[in-house]
């Protein structure tokens, strides 16, 4: 059964019972000074974009200060910029497309880990990162010649007949909108669900299962209540990295979400997001004002992103059971 | 059999059906995908295509042969600076760190990770192409590999963690130093996750735009050495594919159909070079 | 450990042999700006090339914005705009650098309105209140009677129109906002001009491509594109209304007589907005990109390749660009262009 594992760190039989000569003899130090180094240059890159981002947006700063937040209006001719309707169409769209990539992603991970023969799990796991590689300006117009079609004739007004008593499905169809967001998005994110969770299925030891399913468990029973808790965090790492995709993705958003900065509880509406409109404007923006704006809609993203993560890492230490597998997320 | 039971082995034959569905629809999707592409792009597909510079708008034979290289040279110098930041990185979280920092570090990546692709290309600009006075394939292999490191750390993170405690300690039972044990058995157990992780954050930033068009900007010739305006399939898929020209649009496709070949061919050989037998045991 | 080493030795191998500056170095100058002129740009630089092998000018499109920006930053030798470079702007250039930048109009673009009724398949006839009130948001129905009022004879339904503009900053929204707030005080202080603005209604599609997606796909949809693309692709588009009175449809000769109308009273540095131009066959919704050349280089071989160009972009060049749609510079503007070139030392 899955057993209280902790992960061997610094601590443990090396401290203590060797000198420090003794480490550095023998390399242990040397290795540890360089690979923290180089994980320090990952604290220390993030740290200096924050910087650039926050002197690159001092005018709106003082300018507009907390109302940047609140604030509806995005005028670049009068200089009024307010960042509502893009935290919002982010935060939508990212929504969406994790509600409909996780479970198809888990699911699919689970059948080419546990199910499917080797050979063919390996040759689906190559096509399946190649989907990773479509550049999203590909994605894009796929986008604009597929999904937006078939969602005007086909797919919201059968959701608007069937569910159209929620406020989720309501008012015109124009094919584009948060919706049709969301869907592009899930399909440019499942790739890195499927790909690192079939990886982490694929290497819980084989006794977790053959346990399981000594005690009397069914197949589905032994995968989903001994092996999958027992992947839980790379599971969830792998959730996080489609996180940041779908907040971060740009040219893919800007073809179908209809770029109208606009706030609405439909689905179908169109609406913005705030990689979709740096993006859009920031080749183009002249005047101070306005492009340090866009750059604070940038660091509005990384503080939004940085609660985003913050929540979900709560909800997996909430949702966390002892026996769990390993380390914390 | 009780009626529990029944109800239970039903449970379990439809979940699993219902994996092999999401199995099925994620695999259709990409092949449709792969489809349209070739649908589209094949007829621009030449032995010209890989060996001719663009040609001018009009005129037939020309190619994508410097886009080609161009894109060549940015993964190399995004591999470059991604893999050793990320996997030497994870060798620390997994192996030497606390658990504050190691926290302070996954959530750093995190962030780094959801940077749109174009702030990260301006924040390379300010860097790398601002300080110079021109655009370089070397800040264009910056910013790619500022792209790669968050997937390369976290991914190569969980795989290191994942080797059972048993190797360990069987591996410190044996008297071998810590660096030992990473460097012979930790890291060739996880290499397949690897592996996987560096392959997927190299097929990420290979279909990158917006990092690349303000620091390699792009250039309609070859682009000798490292210090000049470069070429590549993603810029040029983004210029065709936005222009009223079908011929253009054509080649995009083309483009489009080369650049998921490059990325197929590198995971091949990536695979088959490094392939070891297996050394944890697959159920 | 081996087959790493021996990548790691391959991969610098590779590295060093990509390094090699090759011996016969060409000329490279680098250019970037507007996307609107980027087809016939990259058309006339392969044939200036071809012209004068030594010369490689590498023209990228980054957006006008962009242009101005790193040619201001001196990242780059020239740029390209699809609206001018205002005062501020000029200013800022002169400061960074001590000298200042010239505009050369090299060609002519212009916007149209296209559209999609149900059951219309002819060209529609727009006033400048019409279109000013479509896209304001005040006329919200086909069959509203400014729209009608023109087009006798046609039947429109009355349904409500579906307004597409450009969501990313472009020269194409600069002219059509341009064009509106000369025929609109309404729009001039509601919205004013510019690559981007706080629409008041309608879709965003991004690039022509998007706008053209959207409108196809959306029944009883109205927006604007770029002139070369409705050509390319077939489009139905619409006529507009001169400062004449006159209805015209955009076409090369039409949106040239544009350029030639408003010739005589052009400033020398050609930073003029040509929309609702006077003239009787005049397109009211035209505009010239410009390139944008420092005054003083410090390089003599570069700038004596662009004045080159230049000269050779008056001449031979312009032949070339109707083949790609695009309108070609009036002979008043190329004469006047001419004199000005011999600024640039």
């Amino acid at each position: 059964m899955a057993t209280t594992t902790t992960t061997v760190h610094g601590a443990g039989p090396f401290v203590g019972s060797r000198s420090f000569m003794r480490r550095l003899r023998e390399g242990d130090e040397i290795v540890r000074l360089i690979t923290f180094l180089f994980a320090a240059f990952v604290v220390l890159v993030t740290l200096l974009l924050v910087f650039e981002l926050w002197v690159g947006s001092t005018l709106p700063r003082h300018k507009f200060g907390f109302h940047f937040f609140v604030t509806s209006v995005w005028d670049p001719i009068s200089d009024q910029f307010g960042a509502l309707p893009f935290i919002y169409g982010t935060v939508v769209t990212a929504s969406i497309s994790l509600i409909l990539a996780v479970p198809l992603g888990i699911g699919a991970a689970i059948f080419l880990a546990e199910l499917a023969p080797a050979r063919v799990s390996d040759v689906l796991q190559f096509f399946i990162d190649l989907l990773a590689a479509v550049p999203s300006v590909i994605y894009g117009v796929l986008g604009v010649f597929i999904v937006i079609p078939l969602m005007r004739e086909y797919i919201q007004p059968a959701l608007k007949s069937s569910l159209g008593f929620l406020p989720l499905f309501q008012g015109p169809a124009y094919g584009v909108g948060f919706f049709t967001a969301g869907v592009v998005l899930a399909i440019m994110v499942i790739p890195y669900i499927i790909s690192v969770s079939r990886e982490v299925l694929l290497s819980v030891p084989r006794d977790q299962r053959e346990a399981a399913l000594a005690l009397g468990a069914t197949r589905w029973e032994s995968t989903w209540k001994v092996v999958v808790p027992f992947a839980r965090t790379g599971i969830m790492g792998s959730i996080f990295l489609a996180l940041a995709r779908a907040l971060g993705e740009t040219m893919a958003v800007t073809m179908v979400i209809g770029n109208t900065p606009t706030i609405s509880a439909s689905l179908f509406s169109p609406g913005y997001s705030i990689a979709a409109v740096i993006a859009n404007e920031f080749t183009e923006a002249t005047g101070d004002i306005y492009l340090q704006s866009l750059i604070e809609l940038g660091l509005v993203l990384f503080l939004l992103t940085f609660i985003l993560n913050g929540l979900a890492r709560l909800l997996i230490v909430a949702t966390s059971q002892r026996g769990s597998g390993m380390g914390q997320a | 059999m009780t009626a529990r039971l029944r109800w239970r082995k039903f449970v379990s034959g439809f979940m699993l059906t219902m994996t092999g569905v999401c199995a099925v629809v994620a695999v259709v999707v990409l092949f449709f995908i792969l489809g349209y592409l070739v649908y589209h792009g094949s007829t621009s597909i030449s032995w010209n295509f890989f060996t001719k510079l663009p040609a001018p708008l009009g005129e037939t034979g020309g190619g994508m042969a410097n886009a080609i290289v161009g894109s060549g040279k940015l993964l190399l110098l995004a591999a470059l600076v991604g893999v050793p930041v990320g996997f030497l990185g994870a060798i620390y979280l997994a192996e030497f760190s606390g658990s504050t920092v190691a926290f302070i570090v996954r959530y750093a990546a995190d962030l780094l990770n959801g940077v749109p692709s174009i702030v990260i290309g301006i924040f390379a600009y300010i860097l790398a192409v601002l300080p110079f006075k021109h655009f370089s394939t070397t800040a264009g292999g910056l910013a790619l590999g500022l792209m790669m490191i968050p997937i390369t750390l976290r991914s190569t993170e969980e795989f290191l963690r994942a080797v059972p405690r048993n190797l360990r300690e069987g591996a410190m039972a044996l008297g071998a130093s810590k660096a030992k044990t990473i460097a012979t058995v930790i890291v060739p157990a996880a290499y397949r996750g690897i592996l996987t992780a560096v392959l997927l954050a190299f097929a990420r930033v290979a279909g990158e735009t917006a990092p690349l068009l303000f620091t390699a900007l792009g250039n309609r010739y070859w682009s000798p050495g490292w210090n000049q305006p470069t070429s590549s399939l993603p810029v040029m898929i983004y210029n065709y594919a936005l222009s009223p020209y079908e011929d253009w649009h054509r080649q995009a496709w083309a483009a489009g159909l080369v650049l998921l070949g490059l990325i197929l061919v590198i995971n091949i050989l990536a695979r088959a070079i490094l392939a070891r037998g297996v050394s944890v045991p697959r159920s | 450990m081996k087959r790493i080493t021996g990548l790691l030795v391959a991969a610098v191998l590779v590295l060093a042999g990509a390094g090699i500056v090759w011996a016969d170095n060409p000329l490279s100058i680098n250019g970037a700006g507007a996307t609107f002129p980027y087809p016939i740009y990259s058309k006339w630089f392969d044939e200036y090339h071809k012209k004068t092998p030594n010369v490689q000018i590498n023209y990228q499109s980054i957006g006008s914005g962009g242009g101005i920006k790193q040619v201001t930053e001196g990242t780059v030798d020239f740029g390209a705009s699809d609206g001018p470079m205002n005062d501020d702007q000029l200013k800022a250039f002169k400061a960074k650098h001590g000298f200042g930048i010239l505009h050369f109009p090299t060609v002519l673009g212009a916007d149209i309105p296209t559209y999609n009724v149900p059951g219309v398949s002819a060209e529609l006839n727009f006033t400048p209140e019409a279109v000013a009130g479509i896209f304001l948001g005040r006329i919200t129905k086909w069959n509203d009677p400014a729209i009608a009022g023109a087009n006798s004879g046609i039947k429109l339904p009355a349904n409500d129109i579906v307004v597409v503009h450009r969501s990313d900053g472009s020269g194409t929204t600069y002219i059509w906002t341009d064009y509106l707030a000369k025929v609109s005080d309404d729009w001039k202080n509601k919205v004013g001009k510019g690559a981007s603005v706080n629409w008041p209604v309608g879709l965003g599609g991004k690039g022509n491509e998007g706008v053209a997606g959207l409108i196809k796909q959306t029944p009883n949809s109205f927006g604007y594109i770029e002139l070369i693309y409705a050509i390319q692709n077939n489009m139905l588009y619409g006529r507009v209304k001169n400062s004449s009175g006159a209805f015209i449809k955009a076409d090369l000769a039409s949106v040239t007589a544009a350029a030639a109308g408003a010739a005589k009273d052009m400033p020398a540095d050609f930073r003029v907005s040509i929309t609702n131009a006077p003239g009787k066959n005049a397109y009211p919704i035209s505009s010239f990109t410009w390139l944008l050349i420092p005054e003083k280089f410090s390089d003599a071989s570069k700038r004596d390749a662009i004045k080159g160009f230049v000269s050779w972009m008056l001449t031979d060049g312009q032949n070339s660009a109707e083949v790609l749609s695009y309108a070609k510079l009036p002979k008043e503007v190329v004469v006047k262009e001419k004199q000005a070139l011999a600024q640039v030392q």
